[in-house]
């Protein structure tokens, strides 16, 4: 029979191991950004080479399973010479994933502009860095927010994945949790409610922030 | 570097491959039903039944499909529900796509202009000849692409089965690593054959998605 107390009781150990299921995200996010933003300007950039290079990593990172993804990365860095403890290989494996969607998303956002307020401020003088800091980034940062907050909900699901690599997040808590309980329903029903609690929290900023930057 | 486990693994990483595409297949197609019959329930169902399945697609699409997987597998046998793992994966697979596959259909069907069903309404049309004649081959055309879309990135999810230990290719590839100590070999490689199928079912996809396109707005 399900145990509500079981369910509830859960929650503490959980919530307190959320806490690593934020940190992967947010920093995967971060770095996500930092990545993509060089990702799409290889992508934009005259030089034939260097959109070639983007266009095949963000194939390859959109073809491959994140969980293969993980495993390579994970086995492959201490290969080459990088030893690195398995959290920091987790968030570099995230934010690597998430540079090929971000990279896209600025894509889009920038591509969205109309071509003729460039072209306007280049006919009143503007130079490109000005056009890029002044005019082109600022209406494509408005644009992209809805998707950046879509990539961040996805990337706090993906996180469920670095479980696998022995990380105590949120899963694999939930799973050592329903080990020692032996009432894996509760137990998994409850990490399902704290992520969906997480993941509404950010819908609703997401919606938020949406309203406030509307023009 | 040693290649040479792929020769020794061979049958088995190509029976676990077969294994992947049919997971892939079932989900597909399974939860591509179950989210049609969501999208039209919210259309003709009255309000509380549409917020029952508003909950359901905010609740699925909230949750990781690890999760979801756990609570299937580990928690189903707790209220009866004993499924080994590869329908409990293929169950999984369905659960976890239909609200998306839903969400396409509800915004393909509100694509659909209204003159021609309140037209088909004037005719004395049914309900039923309605969705058959006029909902069903306009909205597929607008939403074929989302669908075919989402259907590619299912592909991508089929890997998680493994964690449930379902025998796919991700899981005999693990096997194979964990046999053999060759992990870096195993998982490029199968990051490689990953790609190249993702690549080819989405260049097939598209050519599709154009087939079925002309052939719909050919009929309607």
């Amino acid at each position: 029979m399900f145990s509500f107390q079981t369910f509830l009781d859960s929650f503490g150990p959980l919530f307190w191991a959320a806490r690593y299921t934020l940190l992967i995200s947010v920093l995967g996010i971060a770095l996500g950004l930092v990545i993509g933003t060089l990702i799409c300007a290889a992508a934009l950039s005259r030089q034939i080479w260097l959109r070639r290079f983007a266009g095949l990593w963000v194939s390859f990172l959109r073809g491959v399973p994140l969980l293969v993804q993980l495993l390579l990365f994970y086995y492959l860095l201490p290969v080459i010479g990088i030893d690195v403890p398995a959290m920091v290989a987790a968030v570099v494996t995230v934010g690597i994933c998430a540079s090929a969607y971000i990279s896209e998303i600025w894509r889009g956002a920038i591509n969205a502009l109309p071509k003729g307020q460039a072209e306007a401020a280049t006919a009143i003088g503007m130079g490109p860095r000005d056009i890029w800091i002044r005019i082109i980034l600022p209406q494509a940062v408005r644009l992209s927010l809805p998707a950046l907050i879509n990539e961040l909900i996805l990337l706090v699901k993906v996180s469920s994945l670095v479980s696998v690599v022995g990380i105590l997040e949120l899963t694999r808590a939930s799973q050592a949790q329903a080990a020692t309980t032996f009432r894996p329903l509760e137990v998994y029903l409850a990490a399902a409610c704290i992520y969906l609690l997480i993941n509404l929290f950010l819908a609703a900023l997401g919606r938020y922030l949406e309203h406030r930057m509307a023009v | 570097m040693d290649w040479n486990i792929f020769q020794q693994y061979g049958p088995m990483l190509l029976r676990g491959f077969g294994l992947t595409i049919l997971c892939w297949l079932l989900g597909t197609i399974l939860g591509m039903a179950l989210g049609l019959v969501i999208a039209l329930i919210q259309r003709y169902a009255p309000r509380p039944v549409g917020w029952i399945m508003q909950a359901y697609i905010e609740i699925i699409r909230g949750t990781p499909f690890l999760v979801q997987l756990f609570v299937l597998y580990y928690g189903g046998p707790l209220i009866g529900l004993r499924l080994d793992a590869l329908p409990a994966g293929i169950l999984g697979l369905t659960l976890y796509g239909s609200p998306y596959f839903a969400e396409i259909f509800r915004s393909a069907f509100q694509a659909v202009p209204h003159g021609q069903i309140e037209a088909a309404r004037a005719i004395g049309m049914t309900e039923a000849t309605i969705v058959r004649r006029i909902l069903l081959p306009v909205g597929l055309v607008s939403a074929l692409p989302a669908l075919v879309n989402f259907s590619i990135i299912l592909t991508k999810e089929t890997v998680i089965l493994s964690i449930i230990t379902v025998p796919e290719l991700m899981y005999q590839t693990q096997r194979m690593s964990t046999e053999t100590f060759r992990y870096l070999e195993a998982n490029l490689a199968l990051a490689l054959f990953f790609w190249a199928l993702v690549e080819t079912i989405s260049r097939f996809g598209r050519r599709l998605e154009k087939r079925i396109t002309g052939y719909l707005i050919e009929r309607t």
